[in-house]
Protein backbone atom coordinates (compact mmCIF):
# COMPACT_ATOMS: atom_id res chain seq x y z
CA UNK A 1 0.00 0.00 0.00
CA UNK A 2 1.29 3.49 -1.13
CA UNK A 3 0.74 6.42 1.06
CA UNK A 4 1.38 10.19 -0.32
CA UNK A 5 0.40 13.50 -1.01
CA UNK A 6 -1.05 15.24 -4.33
CA UNK A 7 -1.21 19.02 -5.00
CA UNK A 8 -3.50 20.96 -7.77
CA UNK A 9 -1.04 23.85 -7.03
CA UNK A 10 -3.43 26.45 -6.51
CA UNK A 11 -1.91 30.07 -5.62
CA UNK A 12 -4.73 30.95 -3.36
CA UNK A 13 -5.42 34.09 -0.81
CA UNK A 14 -4.76 32.89 2.85
CA UNK A 15 -8.06 34.31 4.28
CA UNK A 16 -6.53 34.59 7.73
CA UNK A 17 -3.89 37.35 6.84
CA UNK A 18 -4.74 38.46 2.73
CA UNK A 19 -1.52 37.74 2.07
CA UNK A 20 -1.30 35.52 -1.06
CA UNK A 21 2.09 33.90 -2.64
CA UNK A 22 3.78 34.69 -5.58
CA UNK A 23 4.28 32.17 -8.06
CA UNK A 24 7.77 31.97 -7.21
CA UNK A 25 7.39 30.98 -3.56
CA UNK A 26 4.61 28.62 -4.91
CA UNK A 27 6.61 26.90 -7.05
CA UNK A 28 9.69 26.49 -4.38
CA UNK A 29 7.22 25.76 -2.03
CA UNK A 30 5.72 22.99 -3.88
CA UNK A 31 9.62 21.32 -4.00
CA UNK A 32 9.79 21.75 0.04
CA UNK A 33 6.85 19.67 0.28
CA UNK A 34 7.66 17.01 -1.90
CA UNK A 35 11.09 16.92 -0.11
CA UNK A 36 9.05 17.09 3.31
CA UNK A 37 7.07 14.21 1.90
CA UNK A 38 9.91 11.71 1.49
CA UNK A 39 11.46 13.01 4.93
CA UNK A 40 8.34 12.06 7.07
CA UNK A 41 8.09 8.55 5.09
CA UNK A 42 5.61 9.14 2.52
CA UNK A 43 5.76 7.17 -0.75
CA UNK A 44 4.06 8.99 -3.49
CA UNK A 45 4.36 12.64 -4.66
CA UNK A 46 1.69 13.50 -7.26
CA UNK A 47 1.13 16.63 -9.15
CA UNK A 48 -1.51 18.68 -11.30
CA UNK A 49 -0.91 20.32 -14.49
CA UNK A 50 -2.77 23.26 -15.33
CA UNK A 51 -3.00 26.39 -17.73
CA UNK A 52 -4.77 29.00 -15.97
CA UNK A 53 -4.50 30.84 -13.31
CA UNK A 54 -4.43 30.49 -10.19
CA UNK A 55 -2.39 27.52 -10.60
CA UNK A 56 1.16 27.38 -11.01
CA UNK A 57 2.21 23.87 -12.23
CA UNK A 58 2.28 24.17 -15.92
CA UNK A 59 5.03 21.49 -16.31
CA UNK A 60 5.36 19.10 -14.19
CA UNK A 61 7.84 16.69 -15.54
CA UNK A 62 10.64 19.90 -15.59
CA UNK A 63 9.44 20.63 -11.80
CA UNK A 64 9.35 16.61 -10.53
CA UNK A 65 12.79 16.18 -12.12
CA UNK A 66 13.84 18.94 -9.87
CA UNK A 67 12.71 16.91 -7.03
CA UNK A 68 13.92 13.42 -8.60
CA UNK A 69 17.33 15.05 -7.75
CA UNK A 70 16.75 16.07 -4.28
CA UNK A 71 15.15 12.97 -2.83
CA UNK A 72 16.30 9.09 -2.81
CA UNK A 73 12.61 6.84 -2.43
CA UNK A 74 10.03 9.27 -3.55
CA UNK A 75 7.59 8.34 -6.14
CA UNK A 76 6.69 10.76 -8.53
CA UNK A 77 3.67 10.94 -10.18
CA UNK A 78 1.14 13.19 -11.71
CA UNK A 79 -2.84 14.76 -10.56
CA UNK A 80 -3.15 14.42 -13.84
CA UNK A 81 -1.66 15.00 -17.01
CA UNK A 82 -3.88 16.16 -19.60
CA UNK A 83 -4.06 13.28 -21.76
CA UNK A 84 -6.92 15.50 -23.87
CA UNK A 85 -4.53 18.60 -24.87
CA UNK A 86 -1.30 17.45 -24.30
CA UNK A 87 0.00 15.79 -27.50
CA UNK A 88 0.42 12.37 -26.87
CA UNK A 89 4.14 12.15 -28.39
CA UNK A 90 5.35 14.66 -26.23
CA UNK A 91 3.89 13.03 -23.13
CA UNK A 92 5.72 9.76 -24.18
CA UNK A 93 9.14 11.67 -24.30
CA UNK A 94 8.20 13.85 -21.55
CA UNK A 95 7.64 11.04 -18.96
CA UNK A 96 10.40 8.36 -20.22
CA UNK A 97 12.48 11.22 -20.20
CA UNK A 98 11.72 11.65 -16.75
CA UNK A 99 11.88 8.08 -15.76
CA UNK A 100 15.38 7.77 -16.86
CA UNK A 101 16.45 10.61 -14.87
CA UNK A 102 14.61 9.29 -11.51
CA UNK A 103 15.79 5.84 -11.74
CA UNK A 104 12.45 4.38 -12.60
CA UNK A 105 10.73 6.60 -9.38
CA UNK A 106 7.81 7.69 -11.85
CA UNK A 107 4.48 7.15 -13.08
CA UNK A 108 1.51 9.33 -14.59
CA UNK A 109 -2.19 9.67 -13.66
CA UNK A 110 -3.83 10.42 -17.37
CA UNK A 111 -7.09 12.86 -16.96
CA UNK A 112 -9.20 14.96 -18.95
CA UNK A 113 -8.99 18.63 -16.68
CA UNK A 114 -11.71 20.25 -15.97
CA UNK A 115 -11.44 23.64 -17.23
CA UNK A 116 -13.20 24.40 -20.32
CA UNK A 117 -11.43 27.58 -22.39
CA UNK A 118 -8.09 25.23 -21.51
CA UNK A 119 -9.29 22.62 -24.83
CA UNK A 120 -9.23 25.57 -27.54
CA UNK A 121 -6.13 27.25 -26.43
CA UNK A 122 -4.90 24.27 -27.41
CA UNK A 123 -6.66 23.90 -30.61
CA UNK A 124 -9.21 21.06 -28.87
CA UNK A 125 -13.01 20.95 -28.46
CA UNK A 126 -13.97 20.11 -25.12
CA UNK A 127 -16.84 18.25 -26.98
CA UNK A 128 -14.53 15.49 -28.05
CA UNK A 129 -12.91 15.04 -24.41
CA UNK A 130 -13.73 11.18 -24.09
CA UNK A 131 -12.65 10.33 -27.44
CA UNK A 132 -9.30 12.69 -27.49
CA UNK A 133 -8.69 10.61 -23.89
CA UNK A 134 -9.03 7.10 -25.76
CA UNK A 135 -7.56 8.20 -29.05
CA UNK A 136 -4.36 10.07 -27.50
CA UNK A 137 -4.16 7.25 -24.72
CA UNK A 138 -3.84 4.39 -27.32
CA UNK A 139 -1.29 6.25 -29.05
CA UNK A 140 0.74 6.83 -26.46
CA UNK A 141 0.73 3.08 -25.06
CA UNK A 142 2.18 1.89 -28.29
CA UNK A 143 4.89 4.61 -28.33
CA UNK A 144 6.48 3.10 -25.49
CA UNK A 145 6.02 -0.08 -26.24
CA UNK A 146 6.53 -0.73 -29.73
CA UNK A 147 9.97 0.73 -31.52
CA UNK A 148 9.08 1.96 -34.20
CA UNK A 149 5.36 3.71 -35.02
CA UNK A 150 3.32 4.00 -38.04
CA UNK A 151 -0.14 5.54 -36.93
CA UNK A 152 -2.93 7.40 -37.62
CA UNK A 153 -5.94 8.81 -36.03
CA UNK A 154 -8.54 11.59 -35.94
CA UNK A 155 -6.86 13.92 -33.57
CA UNK A 156 -3.05 14.25 -34.55
CA UNK A 157 -0.50 14.03 -37.30
CA UNK A 158 0.04 10.22 -38.60
CA UNK A 159 3.21 8.79 -37.97
CA UNK A 160 5.38 7.07 -40.57
CA UNK A 161 8.46 5.06 -38.92
CA UNK A 162 9.01 7.49 -35.37
CA UNK A 163 10.50 6.20 -32.58
CA UNK A 164 10.03 7.79 -29.48
CA UNK A 165 12.77 8.72 -27.32
CA UNK A 166 14.57 8.57 -25.02
CA UNK A 167 13.14 4.66 -24.63
CA UNK A 168 11.30 3.60 -21.72
CA UNK A 169 13.80 2.57 -18.77
CA UNK A 170 14.34 -1.07 -19.23
CA UNK A 171 11.69 -1.24 -21.73
CA UNK A 172 9.26 -0.84 -18.90
CA UNK A 173 6.99 1.93 -19.35
CA UNK A 174 5.87 3.93 -16.86
CA UNK A 175 2.68 2.78 -14.61
CA UNK A 176 -0.57 4.56 -15.66
CA UNK A 177 -3.44 5.62 -13.26
CA UNK A 178 -6.35 6.72 -15.11
CA UNK A 179 -8.03 9.32 -13.21
CA UNK A 180 -11.94 9.99 -12.96
CA UNK A 181 -14.54 12.19 -11.37
CA UNK A 182 -17.26 10.81 -13.37
CA UNK A 183 -16.91 9.07 -16.91
CA UNK A 184 -17.36 5.14 -16.75
CA UNK A 185 -15.95 5.37 -20.23
CA UNK A 186 -12.48 5.90 -18.33
CA UNK A 187 -13.09 3.44 -16.05
CA UNK A 188 -14.14 0.86 -19.08
CA UNK A 189 -10.51 2.57 -20.57
CA UNK A 190 -8.49 1.68 -17.79
CA UNK A 191 -10.15 -1.90 -17.18
CA UNK A 192 -9.72 -2.38 -20.79
CA UNK A 193 -5.07 -2.18 -20.58
CA UNK A 194 -4.90 -3.27 -16.98
CA UNK A 195 -4.14 0.18 -15.95
CA UNK A 196 -5.09 1.32 -12.07
CA UNK A 197 -7.41 3.37 -11.73
CA UNK A 198 -7.65 6.62 -9.34
CA UNK A 199 -10.70 8.13 -7.62
CA UNK A 200 -10.25 11.65 -6.78
CA UNK A 201 -12.62 11.32 -4.02
CA UNK A 202 -12.78 14.45 -2.31
CA UNK A 203 -15.35 16.95 -3.82
CA UNK A 204 -18.25 14.04 -3.88
CA UNK A 205 -19.98 11.70 -1.60
CA UNK A 206 -18.04 8.29 -1.52
CA UNK A 207 -21.58 6.14 -2.77
CA UNK A 208 -20.51 7.72 -6.32
CA UNK A 209 -16.87 6.64 -5.93
CA UNK A 210 -17.81 3.18 -4.93
CA UNK A 211 -20.22 2.36 -7.74
CA UNK A 212 -17.52 4.03 -10.52
CA UNK A 213 -14.60 1.69 -8.78
CA UNK A 214 -16.86 -1.06 -8.11
CA UNK A 215 -17.71 -1.09 -12.03
CA UNK A 216 -13.56 -0.56 -13.49
CA UNK A 217 -12.74 -3.69 -10.91
CA UNK A 218 -15.75 -5.70 -12.56
CA UNK A 219 -14.50 -4.42 -16.16
CA UNK A 220 -11.02 -5.14 -14.69
CA UNK A 221 -11.61 -9.05 -14.51
CA UNK A 222 -13.64 -9.29 -17.74
CA UNK A 223 -10.71 -8.28 -19.77
CA UNK A 224 -8.73 -10.96 -18.39
CA UNK A 225 -6.13 -9.08 -16.14
CA UNK A 226 -6.72 -10.84 -12.73
CA UNK A 227 -9.92 -10.75 -10.23
CA UNK A 228 -12.07 -8.07 -9.56
CA UNK A 229 -10.21 -7.76 -6.10
CA UNK A 230 -6.64 -7.42 -7.58
CA UNK A 231 -7.50 -4.21 -10.01
CA UNK A 232 -5.52 -0.85 -8.82
CA UNK A 233 -7.33 1.22 -6.87
CA UNK A 234 -6.33 4.51 -5.78
CA UNK A 235 -7.72 7.14 -3.73
CA UNK A 236 -8.11 10.62 -3.06
CA UNK A 237 -8.34 11.84 0.21
CA UNK A 238 -8.40 15.11 2.87
CA UNK A 239 -7.60 15.93 6.09
CA UNK A 240 -6.44 18.76 8.18
CA UNK A 241 -4.88 17.29 12.18
CA UNK A 242 -4.50 19.06 15.20
CA UNK A 243 -3.95 16.95 18.30
CA UNK A 244 -7.42 18.38 19.48
CA UNK A 245 -10.22 17.88 16.91
CA UNK A 246 -11.70 21.45 18.07
CA UNK A 247 -8.13 23.48 17.21
CA UNK A 248 -8.35 21.82 14.08
CA UNK A 249 -11.75 22.71 13.13
CA UNK A 250 -11.07 26.19 14.24
CA UNK A 251 -8.24 26.27 11.89
CA UNK A 252 -9.21 25.02 9.50
CA UNK A 253 -12.66 26.66 8.77
CA UNK A 254 -11.45 29.44 7.49
CA UNK A 255 -9.89 28.06 4.52
CA UNK A 256 -12.56 25.38 4.16
CA UNK A 257 -15.31 28.74 3.86
CA UNK A 258 -12.87 30.53 1.81
CA UNK A 259 -11.84 27.64 -1.09
CA UNK A 260 -12.13 27.85 -4.26
CA UNK A 261 -14.25 24.90 -4.45
CA UNK A 262 -16.50 24.03 -1.99
CA UNK A 263 -16.16 27.49 -0.11
CA UNK A 264 -18.95 29.61 0.25
CA UNK A 265 -21.33 26.70 -0.29
CA UNK A 266 -21.98 23.45 2.36
CA UNK A 267 -20.66 24.29 6.07
CA UNK A 268 -17.57 22.29 7.08
CA UNK A 269 -19.77 19.93 9.32
CA UNK A 270 -22.14 19.11 6.58
CA UNK A 271 -18.89 19.07 3.79
CA UNK A 272 -16.83 16.36 6.45
CA UNK A 273 -19.99 13.74 7.07
CA UNK A 274 -21.31 13.71 3.07
CA UNK A 275 -17.02 13.52 1.70
CA UNK A 276 -13.87 12.27 3.24
CA UNK A 277 -12.60 15.44 4.10
CA UNK A 278 -11.83 15.17 7.68
CA UNK A 279 -10.88 17.48 10.05
CA UNK A 280 -10.06 16.83 13.90
CA UNK A 281 -7.75 14.46 15.60
CA UNK A 282 -5.02 11.97 13.92
CA UNK A 283 -7.27 9.31 15.59
CA UNK A 284 -9.92 10.77 13.95
CA UNK A 285 -8.17 10.70 10.15
CA UNK A 286 -7.18 7.04 10.78
CA UNK A 287 -10.09 5.99 11.95
CA UNK A 288 -12.24 7.41 9.02
CA UNK A 289 -9.56 6.21 6.26
CA UNK A 290 -8.86 2.90 7.68
CA UNK A 291 -12.48 2.51 7.03
CA UNK A 292 -12.18 3.51 3.11
CA UNK A 293 -11.22 -0.84 2.25
CA UNK A 294 -14.67 -1.70 3.60
CA UNK A 295 -16.17 0.64 0.84
CA UNK A 296 -14.02 0.36 -2.23
CA UNK A 297 -12.23 -2.75 -0.99
CA UNK A 298 -8.35 -3.54 -0.64
CA UNK A 299 -6.78 -0.98 -2.67
CA UNK A 300 -2.73 0.32 -3.70
CA UNK A 301 -2.64 4.16 -2.88
CA UNK A 302 -4.27 6.52 -1.04
CA UNK A 303 -3.04 10.22 -1.49
CA UNK A 304 -4.05 13.19 0.39
CA UNK A 305 -4.57 17.06 -0.68
CA UNK A 306 -2.84 18.73 1.82
CA UNK A 307 -1.38 22.18 0.92
CA UNK A 308 -4.69 24.21 -0.97
CA UNK A 309 -6.98 26.83 -0.28
CA UNK A 310 -4.21 29.01 0.52
CA UNK A 311 -2.68 27.32 3.93
CA UNK A 312 0.76 28.75 4.50
CA UNK A 313 3.40 26.00 3.87
CA UNK A 314 4.61 26.32 7.93
CA UNK A 315 1.55 25.08 8.59
CA UNK A 316 1.20 22.10 5.49
CA UNK A 317 4.92 21.50 6.82
CA UNK A 318 3.22 20.20 10.45
CA UNK A 319 0.54 18.25 8.37
CA UNK A 320 2.76 16.58 6.83
CA UNK A 321 4.97 15.71 10.03
CA UNK A 322 1.44 14.13 11.74
CA UNK A 323 0.43 12.70 8.46
CA UNK A 324 3.58 11.29 8.03
CA UNK A 325 5.03 10.67 11.56
CA UNK A 326 1.33 9.64 13.06
CA UNK A 327 -1.26 8.90 10.65
CA UNK A 328 0.29 6.81 8.04
CA UNK A 329 2.10 3.97 9.87
CA UNK A 330 -0.90 3.06 11.63
CA UNK A 331 -2.65 3.16 8.32
CA UNK A 332 -0.15 1.02 7.17
CA UNK A 333 -0.82 -1.48 9.59
CA UNK A 334 -4.33 -1.62 9.61
CA UNK A 335 -4.64 -1.92 5.51
CA UNK A 336 -2.07 -5.03 6.24
CA UNK A 337 -4.39 -6.54 8.40
CA UNK A 338 -6.18 -9.49 6.54
CA UNK A 339 -5.71 -8.78 3.19
CA UNK A 340 -5.35 -11.37 0.87
CA UNK A 341 -2.17 -12.09 -0.32
CA UNK A 342 -3.14 -12.23 -3.83
CA UNK A 343 -4.21 -8.59 -3.47
CA UNK A 344 -1.10 -6.26 -5.09
CA UNK A 345 1.06 -3.21 -3.93
CA UNK A 346 1.16 -0.71 -5.22
CA UNK A 347 3.27 -0.78 -8.83
CA UNK A 348 6.62 0.39 -8.97
CA UNK A 349 9.42 0.22 -11.62
CA UNK A 350 10.72 -2.77 -9.28
CA UNK A 351 7.35 -4.37 -9.47
CA UNK A 352 6.79 -4.32 -13.08
CA UNK A 353 10.41 -5.46 -13.92
CA UNK A 354 10.33 -8.06 -11.78
CA UNK A 355 6.21 -8.59 -13.28
CA UNK A 356 7.72 -8.88 -16.98
CA UNK A 357 10.25 -11.07 -15.85
CA UNK A 358 8.13 -13.52 -14.64
CA UNK A 359 5.79 -13.17 -17.69
CA UNK A 360 8.34 -14.42 -20.07
CA UNK A 361 10.19 -16.31 -18.30
CA UNK A 362 6.89 -18.72 -18.12
CA UNK A 363 6.19 -20.43 -21.47
CA UNK A 364 2.55 -21.83 -21.89
CA UNK A 365 2.45 -25.68 -22.47
CA UNK A 366 -0.36 -24.83 -25.20
CA UNK A 367 -0.40 -21.71 -26.98
CA UNK A 368 -3.97 -22.06 -28.06
CA UNK A 369 -4.87 -21.98 -24.18
CA UNK A 370 -2.71 -18.82 -23.17
CA UNK A 371 -4.29 -15.99 -21.54
CA UNK A 372 -2.36 -13.26 -21.79
CA UNK A 373 -3.31 -9.15 -22.13
CA UNK A 374 -1.55 -9.69 -26.15
CA UNK A 375 -4.22 -12.31 -26.76
CA UNK A 376 -6.95 -10.00 -26.30
CA UNK A 377 -8.90 -9.14 -29.75
CA UNK A 378 -11.14 -6.15 -29.11
CA UNK A 379 -14.05 -6.60 -31.46
CA UNK A 380 -17.53 -4.17 -30.24
CA UNK A 381 -20.93 -5.64 -29.44
CA UNK A 382 -23.57 -3.01 -28.90
CA UNK A 383 -21.40 -0.31 -28.53
CA UNK A 384 -19.44 -1.87 -25.82
CA UNK A 385 -15.95 -3.45 -26.35
CA UNK A 386 -15.82 -7.19 -25.59
CA UNK A 387 -12.61 -9.42 -25.79
CA UNK A 388 -12.39 -12.61 -27.13
CA UNK A 389 -9.23 -14.57 -27.23
CA UNK A 390 -7.53 -15.72 -30.21
CA UNK A 391 -7.22 -18.79 -31.17
CA UNK B 1 -47.15 -2.12 -9.67
CA UNK B 2 -48.13 2.07 -8.11
CA UNK B 3 -47.48 4.75 -10.24
CA UNK B 4 -45.20 7.61 -9.22
CA UNK B 5 -46.07 11.24 -9.09
CA UNK B 6 -43.82 13.63 -8.24
CA UNK B 7 -45.07 17.36 -6.71
CA UNK B 8 -42.53 20.22 -7.18
CA UNK B 9 -43.70 23.44 -4.92
CA UNK B 10 -41.47 26.06 -5.39
CA UNK B 11 -43.27 28.34 -3.08
CA UNK B 12 -41.44 30.42 -0.54
CA UNK B 13 -44.14 31.34 2.18
CA UNK B 14 -45.26 28.79 4.83
CA UNK B 15 -47.94 28.42 4.12
CA UNK B 16 -47.56 29.35 0.79
CA UNK B 17 -50.36 29.48 -2.07
CA UNK B 18 -48.10 27.71 -4.57
CA UNK B 19 -48.16 25.12 -2.56
CA UNK B 20 -51.85 25.23 -2.02
CA UNK B 21 -51.99 25.11 -6.30
CA UNK B 22 -49.83 22.35 -6.11
CA UNK B 23 -52.21 20.21 -3.81
CA UNK B 24 -55.48 20.90 -5.60
CA UNK B 25 -54.14 19.80 -8.82
CA UNK B 26 -52.72 16.29 -6.96
CA UNK B 27 -55.73 15.31 -5.51
CA UNK B 28 -57.47 15.95 -8.88
CA UNK B 29 -54.66 13.61 -10.99
CA UNK B 30 -54.96 11.38 -8.10
CA UNK B 31 -58.56 10.74 -7.65
CA UNK B 32 -58.66 10.29 -11.32
CA UNK B 33 -55.62 7.65 -11.29
CA UNK B 34 -57.29 5.91 -8.88
CA UNK B 35 -61.23 5.96 -10.36
CA UNK B 36 -59.46 4.26 -13.01
CA UNK B 37 -58.14 1.52 -11.16
CA UNK B 38 -54.34 3.08 -10.75
CA UNK B 39 -52.62 2.67 -7.71
CA UNK B 40 -50.39 6.02 -7.03
CA UNK B 41 -48.00 7.06 -4.84
CA UNK B 42 -47.33 10.42 -4.39
CA UNK B 43 -43.63 12.58 -3.19
CA UNK B 44 -44.16 16.13 -2.58
CA UNK B 45 -41.01 18.09 -2.98
CA UNK B 46 -40.89 21.41 -1.06
CA UNK B 47 -37.95 23.77 -2.53
CA UNK B 48 -37.96 25.56 0.16
CA UNK B 49 -36.63 23.11 2.15
CA UNK B 50 -33.79 22.13 -0.59
CA UNK B 51 -32.89 25.96 -0.48
CA UNK B 52 -29.05 25.81 1.06
CA UNK B 53 -28.62 21.95 -0.57
CA UNK B 54 -29.90 23.07 -4.17
CA UNK B 55 -27.16 26.33 -3.95
CA UNK B 56 -24.36 23.82 -1.95
CA UNK B 57 -25.02 21.46 -5.33
CA UNK B 58 -24.59 24.65 -7.99
CA UNK B 59 -21.23 25.12 -5.76
CA UNK B 60 -19.79 21.89 -4.99
CA UNK B 61 -21.58 19.81 -7.87
CA UNK B 62 -22.65 16.53 -5.86
CA UNK B 63 -26.09 16.43 -3.84
CA UNK B 64 -26.58 16.12 -0.42
CA UNK B 65 -28.21 13.31 0.38
CA UNK B 66 -31.93 14.82 0.97
CA UNK B 67 -31.45 16.31 -2.66
CA UNK B 68 -30.25 13.19 -3.88
CA UNK B 69 -33.62 11.58 -2.70
CA UNK B 70 -35.06 14.28 -4.66
CA UNK B 71 -33.26 13.87 -7.79
CA UNK B 72 -34.01 10.12 -7.79
CA UNK B 73 -37.29 10.63 -7.21
CA UNK B 74 -38.04 12.96 -10.22
CA UNK B 75 -35.78 10.38 -13.08
CA UNK B 76 -38.16 7.04 -11.60
CA UNK B 77 -41.48 9.09 -11.69
CA UNK B 78 -44.71 8.52 -13.96
CA UNK B 79 -45.61 12.02 -13.61
CA UNK B 80 -44.62 15.56 -12.47
CA UNK B 81 -46.48 18.37 -11.30
CA UNK B 82 -44.44 21.43 -11.41
CA UNK B 83 -45.24 24.82 -9.59
CA UNK B 84 -43.92 27.93 -9.23
CA UNK B 85 -44.34 31.61 -8.41
CA UNK B 86 -43.87 34.17 -11.18
CA UNK B 87 -41.11 36.63 -10.07
CA UNK B 88 -40.04 39.27 -12.41
CA UNK B 89 -41.59 38.09 -15.33
CA UNK B 90 -40.64 34.03 -15.24
CA UNK B 91 -40.10 30.77 -12.82
CA UNK B 92 -38.18 32.04 -9.15
CA UNK B 93 -34.83 31.57 -9.11
CA UNK B 94 -35.40 28.65 -6.45
CA UNK B 95 -37.17 26.67 -9.33
CA UNK B 96 -34.49 26.95 -12.19
CA UNK B 97 -31.77 26.79 -10.08
CA UNK B 98 -33.73 23.27 -8.62
CA UNK B 99 -33.94 22.41 -12.20
CA UNK B 100 -30.36 23.51 -13.17
CA UNK B 101 -28.92 20.53 -10.82
CA UNK B 102 -31.21 18.13 -12.38
CA UNK B 103 -29.08 15.20 -15.12
CA UNK B 104 -30.46 16.76 -18.30
CA UNK B 105 -31.29 12.81 -19.13
CA UNK B 106 -33.45 12.19 -16.17
CA UNK B 107 -36.78 13.93 -17.42
CA UNK B 108 -36.58 12.73 -20.54
CA UNK B 109 -40.66 11.11 -21.99
CA UNK B 110 -41.47 12.59 -17.98
CA UNK B 111 -45.58 13.16 -18.29
CA UNK B 112 -45.42 16.87 -16.74
CA UNK B 113 -48.36 19.50 -16.06
CA UNK B 114 -46.98 23.00 -15.47
CA UNK B 115 -48.20 25.42 -13.50
CA UNK B 116 -47.98 29.53 -11.43
CA UNK B 117 -49.38 30.94 -9.31
CA UNK B 118 -49.05 35.32 -9.34
CA UNK B 119 -50.38 38.15 -7.71
CA UNK B 120 -52.04 39.20 -10.69
CA UNK B 121 -53.40 37.44 -13.91
CA UNK B 122 -51.17 39.35 -16.27
CA UNK B 123 -48.65 36.80 -16.11
CA UNK B 124 -50.29 33.83 -16.65
CA UNK B 125 -48.63 33.66 -19.90
CA UNK B 126 -45.20 33.17 -18.44
CA UNK B 127 -46.40 29.21 -17.97
CA UNK B 128 -45.98 29.26 -21.96
CA UNK B 129 -43.08 31.36 -22.83
CA UNK B 130 -40.95 30.08 -19.86
CA UNK B 131 -41.70 26.90 -17.79
CA UNK B 132 -42.82 25.12 -21.09
CA UNK B 133 -39.69 25.75 -23.13
CA UNK B 134 -37.49 24.94 -20.02
CA UNK B 135 -39.47 21.26 -19.95
CA UNK B 136 -39.51 21.01 -23.74
CA UNK B 137 -35.65 21.35 -23.56
CA UNK B 138 -35.18 18.39 -21.30
CA UNK B 139 -37.45 16.09 -23.34
CA UNK B 140 -40.20 15.77 -21.01
CA UNK B 141 -43.90 15.63 -21.99
CA UNK B 142 -45.74 18.71 -21.17
CA UNK B 143 -49.66 18.56 -21.11
CA UNK B 144 -51.97 21.15 -23.65
CA UNK B 145 -53.07 22.68 -20.36
CA UNK B 146 -51.02 24.76 -17.85
CA UNK B 147 -52.64 25.84 -14.52
CA UNK B 148 -52.06 29.50 -13.69
CA UNK B 149 -53.72 30.71 -10.39
CA UNK B 150 -53.81 34.42 -9.51
CA UNK B 151 -54.67 35.93 -5.98
CA UNK B 152 -57.86 36.90 -7.58
CA UNK B 153 -58.85 33.19 -8.36
CA UNK B 154 -59.10 32.11 -4.71
CA UNK B 155 -61.80 34.34 -4.17
CA UNK B 156 -64.18 34.12 -7.36
CA UNK B 157 -65.30 31.93 -9.78
CA UNK B 158 -62.59 32.24 -12.81
CA UNK B 159 -62.59 28.57 -13.91
CA UNK B 160 -59.73 27.51 -11.77
CA UNK B 161 -61.64 24.69 -10.73
CA UNK B 162 -62.39 23.87 -14.25
CA UNK B 163 -58.50 23.91 -15.20
CA UNK B 164 -57.18 22.01 -12.52
CA UNK B 165 -59.56 19.50 -13.54
CA UNK B 166 -59.02 19.69 -17.00
CA UNK B 167 -55.11 19.80 -16.54
CA UNK B 168 -55.22 16.71 -14.31
CA UNK B 169 -57.21 14.44 -16.67
CA UNK B 170 -54.65 15.23 -19.30
CA UNK B 171 -51.63 14.35 -17.08
CA UNK B 172 -53.89 11.60 -15.55
CA UNK B 173 -53.83 9.65 -18.76
CA UNK B 174 -50.37 10.20 -19.84
CA UNK B 175 -49.10 8.57 -16.04
CA UNK B 176 -51.18 5.57 -16.74
CA UNK B 177 -49.70 5.25 -19.81
CA UNK B 178 -45.98 5.57 -18.74
CA UNK B 179 -43.57 2.85 -17.49
CA UNK B 180 -40.63 5.13 -16.43
CA UNK B 181 -40.97 3.62 -12.63
CA UNK B 182 -40.00 0.41 -13.83
CA UNK B 183 -37.32 0.84 -16.09
CA UNK B 184 -34.52 -0.13 -15.02
CA UNK B 185 -31.10 2.50 -15.21
CA UNK B 186 -27.80 1.30 -15.98
CA UNK B 187 -25.70 4.39 -14.18
CA UNK B 188 -23.09 2.99 -16.51
CA UNK B 189 -24.53 2.83 -19.80
CA UNK B 190 -21.58 4.44 -22.30
CA UNK B 191 -24.00 6.84 -24.25
CA UNK B 192 -20.96 7.24 -26.32
CA UNK B 193 -20.04 3.00 -26.23
CA UNK B 194 -16.07 2.44 -26.09
CA UNK B 195 -13.56 1.21 -28.23
CA UNK B 196 -9.84 2.12 -27.08
CA UNK B 197 -8.78 3.04 -30.73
Amino acid sequence: MQFGIFTVSDVTTDPTNDTTPTEHERIKALVTIARKAEEVGLDVFALGEHHNEPFVSSSPTTTLAYIAAQTENLLLSTSTTLITTNDPVKIAEDFAMLQHLADGRVDVMMGRGNTGPVYPWFGKDIRDGIPLAIENYALLHKLWREHTVDWQGKYRTPLQGFTSTPRPLDDVPPFVWHGSIRSPEIAEQAAYYGDGFFANNIFWPKEHYMKLIGYYRQRFEHYGHGTAEQAIVGLGGQAFMRAKSQDAVNEFRPYFDNAPVYGHGPSLEDFTEQTPLTVGSPQQVIDRYASMRDFFGDYQRQLFLMDHAGLPLKTVLEQLDILGEEVVPVLRREFAKNRPATVPDGPTHASLVAQRAATSSVQPIDASNARSSDQLVPSVHDGRLDSTEAN
Amino acid sequence: MAKKLVVVSAGLGQPSSTRLLADRLTTSVVDRLRENGSEVEVTVIELRELAHDVTNNLLTGFASPKLQDALDALAEADGLIAVSPIFTSSYSGLFKSFVDIIDTQALTDLPVLIAATGGTERHSLALDYAMRPLFSYLHAVVVPTAVYAASSDWGSDSGLVERIGRAAGELAALVRDSDRSAQVRDPFALPAGFSPF
